[in-house]
């Protein structure tokens, strides 16, 4: 069970639809976190790297942040189930690289352009995604 | 200085992650069980987040240029392609199996859980090889 936090959700959404519309007006560039993640391996065919390593370093930081001003843990239940977790991350960085976007990129910022694509892609891999759930948690 | 702003609009990223619960997988697991322990939670950080961006992507895209970096760049690939589905379905296949997608797992990083550390170093491969991959088939979508 997890608490249902309808206004701390739409809060922290709200946070990522700005930091999605500054980083358009800052350099024009879509935040999705699959791209930006995807590229800070080479090839390096552009100049973007350093605001894709503050990109991303700022992600890390940001509950560490949290922790510090607060005091509080950060709530999190991570599966310890290491050749499950290998095989997800494999596939989630293969998935959302040869689809072009993940969660942040089709789900928030491509839906804000109501994009066809990032619609089709949104509900592809939240289909999948509940068919697996459902299938890990109530048929194995 | 791009990197100081991208640093400051990850940090803006990653307490929307945190302070939404979306840097919990199991919240996430938990919205996509419709069938058990539904908790619709992602469901309002997705509304809050688009509601925001499609206002505010309409303000910026009215100027002419980013601020830096010459012009905006949007994707411009029209139609649906094999390409999309296929990738969009193993995401889905490796985001159900887990509770994480890139941005949660990246934020989730500085927590050190095992299943984190084992997740990302793969994400990361997984990236490259499909990286690798449709530059070697010619695949990729002209920028």
């Amino acid at each position: 069970m997890t608490e249902f936090t309808p206004w701390a959700s739409l809060l922290g959404g709200a946070l990522i639809g700005l930091s999605a519309v500054l980083l358009m007006a800052w350099e024009g560039r879509i935040a999705g976190i699959s791209g930006i993640a995807g590229r800070l391996l080479p090839p390096w065919n552009d100049e973007g790297l350093p605001s894709r390593l503050g990109f991303v370093a700022g992600l890390v930081a940001a509950p560490l942040l949290v922790m510090a001003a607060t005091g509080a843990q950060v709530a999190q239940t991570v599966s310890s189930n290491i050749p499950l977790m290998t095989a997800a991350g494999l596939l989630v960085g293969f998935g959302s690289t040869w689809g072009n976007g993940c969660t942040s990129g089709h789900g928030v910022c491509g839906l804000s352009r109501l994009s066809v694509r990032s619609l089709v892609a949104t509900a592809v891999f939240m289909a999948t995604a509940i068919v697996t759930v459902f299938v890990v948690r109530h048929l194995a | 200085m791009s990197f100081l702003v991208n640093l400051l609009l990850g940090l803006l990223f990653g307490l929307g992650l945190v302070i939404s619960g979306m840097s919990d997988p199991a919240k996430v697991l938990n919205f996509l069980d419709l069938a058990g322990t539904w908790d619709p939670s992602l469901a309002f950080v997705m509304a809050g987040a688009v509601i925001v961006a499609f206002f505010g992507y309409r303000i910026v895209l009215r100027r002419p240029a980013p601020l830096v970096g010459g012009r905006f760049h949007l994707p411009h690939v029209a139609g649906i392609d094999r390409r999309l589905v296929v990738g969009a379905a193993i995401f889905g296949l490796g985001w159900g199996l887990s509770g994480f997608c890139p941005g949660p797992a990246i934020t989730a990083l500085g927590l050190g859980a095992g299943g984190t550390l084992a997740f990302l170093p793969a994400m990361l491969v997984g990236m490259w090889v499909a990286r690798a991959a449709i530059e070697r088939l010619r695949l990729a979508y002209p920028d």
